[in-house]
């Protein structure tokens, strides 16, 4: 195992880091902004669906260039991007809604805007607490099956910024392409697979 | 009409008058430090010391009883003018390079004496007072401003709209060559605003040119914009260059662009909620819980009776 792969996970789970160290240092420096609510509401979705963004791509980007030591990062990006997702959720619970548990569901029910950014963090919950090796044991087979939720936390997480905006944006619209690329490639992935087979 | 006004503020809660020169002189020394670190600066040369003076303000009863203004750094570093570009700090970045002299504001449409003025003719004729505002963003968001300016009933009364005047639509500025936000699109510029005659005529309603007693900075809306408090922020127009009197309820560019989202009338009404997001709530600027939004922004007493007997959830 040469020295580089074997830095792979500590990298990006450096990579990872930095983020929340750099939003904990400009709590602390008072350079939040004028709103630091909803500064940190911003960063701390935009991480999120950064991270699960790219636990989306390591399986392709596997396939594509053979590098197959990359699937040990997925799990930790995963991780990751449910960890920024339950800050995320946090400062809604929190500073948005101060515990009001019926604002909550009223919210949810009436607003997509809403709904989108709860479909995507609920998806990512069981995600994440299976994410042992113990899980992927007991749950054999299943536990791929499960983790296709994956698939909808990414695509609710992009359609929750699209619809975030009171103008479209150029920059939602670029993560909710990417996500659909992403998508895309299974569907071809798995057509390609029943060719083969097939064939 | 008899007009029931805020309670006038109360003393303690008024900046000494040397704190306010001190965080002045702050001000001045941390800008004469600033010039060297210009580029990573979200304050490009745009403090209070270097905006000019306005003499001869009056201060008017119309204060915000509860709550203090918010400080200059957050009414002028947290802006959405879009044609500047749509993040808050995009007005504060890119807006110091419009030119705001010369200036002038056409009026036109049903009315006596249309013209366009040069804005000093336009200010002159009135006496310039300072007043405190609550101001609600359809973002749910609020703060405290200490905005100077006219009333707007004056200006109205100066030109005379003629007898089948209904509406006031009024115009923002749109030169690409100074607004790169303009480029991005998302609205349909220039951006329109428009009251109902008697809302352009009640007492609140306020053409600002000042902010702390100096003239506007050009990310809040210079050389002169709209203030009508009991409304969401975006009904606010800046950069004024056209009022136009009509008999036609104008089209309004927030509604042009998603009419189930924003209506015409845009009162803030707690009881109303954007599709996307509730209006029940704010967060006051440097709060860090939301707090109930008040019914007109917490105007009712005064301009509920503009709106007698309408459906509010209908005409939002």
């Amino acid at each position: 195992m040469s020295l580089m792969t074997r830095g792979l996970e500590p990298a990006v789970a450096a990579v990872c880091v930095v983020p929340l160290v750099l939003l904990a240092y400009k709590a602390y420096s008072g350079d939040l902004g004028v709103n630091p609510i909803e500064t940190l509401t911003h960063e701390t979705g935009g991480t999120a669906l950064k991270l699960l963004v790219a636990s989306l791509a390591v399986t392709p980007v596997r396939r594509l260039t053979g590098w197959n030591r990359l699937v040990s990062t997925r799990r930790l990006l995963g991780i990751f991007a449910f960890f920024y997702a339950v800050l995320h959720f946090s400062i809604y619970l929190v500073f948005d809604q101060f515990f009001d548990v019926m604002a909550i569901v009223d919210d949810v029910l009436k607003r997509k805007f809403i709904l989108s950014g709860m479909v995507a963090f609920l998806a990512m919950l069981p995600l994440a607490l299976t994410s042992t090796n113990g899980w992927i044991r007991r749950l054999g087979r299943r536990w791929q099956t499960l983790h296709r939720l994956a698939y909808l936390a990414g695509a609710a997480a992009a359609i929750h910024f699209v619809w975030k905006t009171k103008v479209p944006e150029v920059e939602p619209y670029a993560y909710a392409g990417v996500v659909a690329v992403l998508l895309l490639t299974r569907v071809w992935f798995s057509w390609k697979k029943r060719q083969t087979q097939t064939a | 009409m008899l007009i029931k006004r805020e309670p006038e503020i109360r003393s303690s809660e008024i900046t000494p008058e040397l704190v306010y020169r001190s965080r002045r002189e702050f001000l001045r020394t941390a800008g004469v430090g600033a010039v060297g670190l210009a580029t990573s600066s979200m304050w490009l040369g745009d403090d209070l010391a270097a905006q000019a003076v306005l003499a001869n303000v009056k201060k008017s009863t119309y204060m915000v009883a509860d709550d203090k203004p918010h400080s200059y750094e957050d009414i002028t570093s947290y802006n959405n003018y879009y044609e500047f570009g749509t993040q808050k700090s995009d007005p504060a970045r890119y807006a110091g390079q419009l030119t705001v002299k010369p200036w002038t504001v056409k009026v036109d449409g049903l009315v006596a004496k249309p013209a366009d003025y040069a804005l000093e003719d336009f200010i002159k004729p009135h006496q310039l007072e300072e007043r405190t505002y609550r101001f609600r963003c359809v973002e749910a968001w609020s703060m405290v401003i200490p905005w100077v300016g006219i009333p707007l009933a004056d200006v109205i009364n100066r030109v005379q709209p003629d007898g089948k005047a209904k509406y006031v639509e009024f115009t923002t500025l749109m030169r690409p060559s100074e607004m790169p936000g303009l480029r991005g699109g998302g609205l349909d510029w220039p951006y329109t605003e428009g009251l109902r005659l008697d809302e352009a005529m009640h007492p609140l309603a306020f053409l600002a040119v000042g902010l702390y007693g100096k003239e506007l900075p050009n990310q809040n809306g210079a050389p002169i914009r709209l203030v009508v408090p009991w409304k969401y922020g975006f009904k606010n127009i800046k950069s004024i260059v056209r009022m136009r009197f009509t008999e036609e309820q104008p089209q309004t560019a927030w509604n042009k662009a998603n009419p189930r989202e924003y209506g015409f009338y845009s009162n803030v009404n707690p009881t109303v909620d954007h599709p996307r997001w509730s209006q029940a709530t704010e967060r006051v600027i440097g709060q860090l819980f939301k707090r109930k939004t008040l019914m007109f922004n917490g105007y009712a007493d005064q301009v509920a009776p503009l709106y007698k007997g309408m459906d509010l959830k209908k005409f939002y």
